[in-house]
């Protein structure tokens, strides 16, 4: 009943977003274990990557900010991590060029994976994610050369940077990527008045949270009018309300973040029990018959 | 995020200082559990709560620390009247039990245990030190705890050798319901298989590279536990059955380095 089809079939909508748990196999087997549909790794990239120092992460009244600066044990460290991989894991990357992506899948592709998941959209890491994300020509350039590599589904995970996200999906979209995700976090800022400071150690990072829910909304429903690949919902869901009205914009599976921290793991199968239950008082016996009803 | 300012700073030996700061969120935070420190344009610190000694417990709580590289020197050099950030507290704290329980903890693994000591009547802590400059909170320790044993690894102070000696010769003789232990993760790998050995129930409080605190970067990760979330205290019957405990541990990026 809550099976769904992102390119590939999942148990069930509700997915471990990228940047969360996502660096060690055995957490991401809990994760999964949980109650997870799939699981997606942290953004890997060519090198490992210690991250910024402390603090990297700040609540504030509606949401987080976070600056990690995509901490990582690099591809393939990584690829080791996962060899012996039997749960549906997407494996998130980030780079700055389409080498340094044709690389890592090299790496990879072998791996019993079921999809790559590509950063488009990290808002506070130079020369990756958002800054490429933001030009068209290394979008398409990037997504190509991966689709040359690899006959796994490609999903571009995109946010909200100076680009028209329409235009780069669809840029996307002629290169190959089989389904998009909406959105990563919003460049974000936090001072502490008291000592008159940025707070994380970065100064600048990303909102999640309830606070970017409205606007990856907003996204999800542009998308899914404009697309016909699968959109995967992701920011600021904590519950399975936040889940149903994502899929009602247009999504097909979303992503659950920062609220992992709230509801711990239990999380997942709080949301799935959550949708069920509103199919059945509903009448829908599929996800499918669901997605982007709002938009008609 | 809150903006705390030190009340007091106590010299427990001559590299560990208690701060105290009057915060009425951390001042109710378990035995066991973890806040962490923000020091504005510098870094934030992972730090267990201490008791307030003669501040009110109800508003009042401490950190102890020791200075050892360039964040925890510089907070350990602040002064009274200097401001800090704090957040949490975090994470699984001690479980209170009310039987006869044996508390065994070296260096600022201490802490925990000297909270946990204040929360409930324990009956003996066995504390290790290297020498006797490192002897910490053992005036304390005995005005809230029936027995106290020190160890030095040099003989300068109490019973020469480590603090799982005693608890050895203890255990022959005496019967415990639980121990508690915090401290270097080699004695405490010493304190679980002990335990283990006399059949008696044990949770420790453990340490990994900490940075969310929350559960979301997995930084802490020790197998498939996270040790924000699912520590820094947990049970001896799982730490043994671990891969990584004692073993190794996962650095900044996520690689698993070997020794601790
Ligand atoms: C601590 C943290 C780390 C993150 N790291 C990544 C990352 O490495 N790669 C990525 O694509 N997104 C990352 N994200 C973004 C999330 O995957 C997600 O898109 C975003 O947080 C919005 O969802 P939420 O509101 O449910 O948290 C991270 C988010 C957080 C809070």
């Amino acid at each position: 009943m809550l099976s769904t089809d992102i390119c590939v079939r999942l148990r069930n909508p509700t997915l471990l977003a990228s940047g969360i748990l996502g660096i060690s196999y055995p957490v991401l087997k809990r994760v999964y274990e949980a109650g997870a549909g799939a699981v997606i790794s942290k953004s890997i990239s060519i090198e490992a990557r210690e991250g910024y120092k402390n603090p990297i992460i700040v609540k504030t009244e509606h949401g987080w900010i976070n600056a990690v600066g995509l901490a990582n044990p690099g591809v393939e460290y990584f690829a080791k991590e996962i060899e012996n991989c039997d749960i549906p894991l997407i494996v998130n990357l980030v780079g700055s060029n389409e080498e340094e992506f044709g690389k890592m899948v090299k790496i990879l592709d072998n791996l019993k994976i079921i999809a790559y998941e590509i950063n488009f959209s990290c808002p506070h890491v130079e020369k990756v994610g958002l800054e490429i994300g933001d030009d068209p020509e290394l979008v398409y350039k990037i997504v190509k050369k991966i689709r040359s590599l690899s006959k796994k589904p490609i999903i571009v995970k995109l946010g909200l940077g100076s680009s028209n996200m329409i235009e780069i999906a669809r840029v996307a979209n002629d290169g190959g990527a089989d389904a998009i995700t909406a959105i990563n976090t919003i460049r974000a800022m936090c001072i502490d008045i008291d000592v008159a400071k940025p707070i994380l150690s970065n100064r600048i990072g990303g909102l999640s949270g309830a606070a970017i829910k409205p606007i990856a909304i907003r996204c999800v429903y542009e998308l899914s009018k404009a697309f016909d690949i699968p959109i995967i919902g992701c920011g600021g869901i904590k519950d399975w309300r936040d889940a149903i009205e994502f899929i009602l914009a247009g999504a097909s599976a979303v992503q659950i973040g920062s609220a992992v921290s709230e509801r711990w793991l239990d999380i997942f199968n709080e949301i799935n029990n959550g949708i069920m239950q509103y199919m059945l008082r509903k009448g829908y016996k599929s996800i499918d018959e669901m997605i982007g009803i709002a938009r008609y | 995020m809150r903006i705390v300012e030190i009340e007091d700073v106590i010299d427990e030996s001559p590299t560990i200082r208690t701060l105290i700061f009057n915060d009425k969120i951390t001042a109710n935070a378990k035995a066991g559990q973890f806040i962490m420190v923000w020091l504005p344009s510098i870094d934030e610190l992972p730090m267990s709560v201490m008791i307030p000694y003669k501040y009110d417990e109800k508003l009042y709580a401490a950190i102890s620390v020791r200075k050892r590289g360039i964040s925890s020197t510089y907070l350990y050099s602040r002064k009274k009247g200097d401001k800090i950030g704090v957040r949490g507290p975090y994470g699984r704290a001690f479980e209170i039990k009310s039987e006869r329980s044996l508390l065994v903890g070296g260096g600022t693994g201490l802490v925990p245990l000297i909270r946990l000591a204040k929360q409930n009547r324990c009956h003996t802590l066995i504390m290790g030190a290297r020498s006797k400059d490192e002897v910490i909170f053992e005036q304390l320790a005995r005005s809230m705890v029936d027995r106290v044993i020190v160890t030095t690894d040099d003989g300068s102070y109490g019973l020469k050798g480590f603090a799982t000696d005693p608890l050895e010769e203890l255990l022959k003789e005496e019967r415990f319901d639980i121990i508690y232990t915090c401290g270097p993760e080699k004695m405490m790998k010493r304190v679980l298989e002990i335990a283990n050995r006399y059949g008696i129930e044990a949770e420790a409080s453990l340490e990994r590279i900490m940075k969310c605190g929350i559960g979301l970067c997995s930084s802490c990760a020790l197998d498939k536990y996270i040790l924000c979330k699912d520590g820094p205290v947990m049970k001896g019957s799982i730490i043994l059955g671990l891969e990584e405990f004692g073993k190794c541990y996962r650095d900044k990026s996520g690689q698993l380095k070997s020794t601790i």
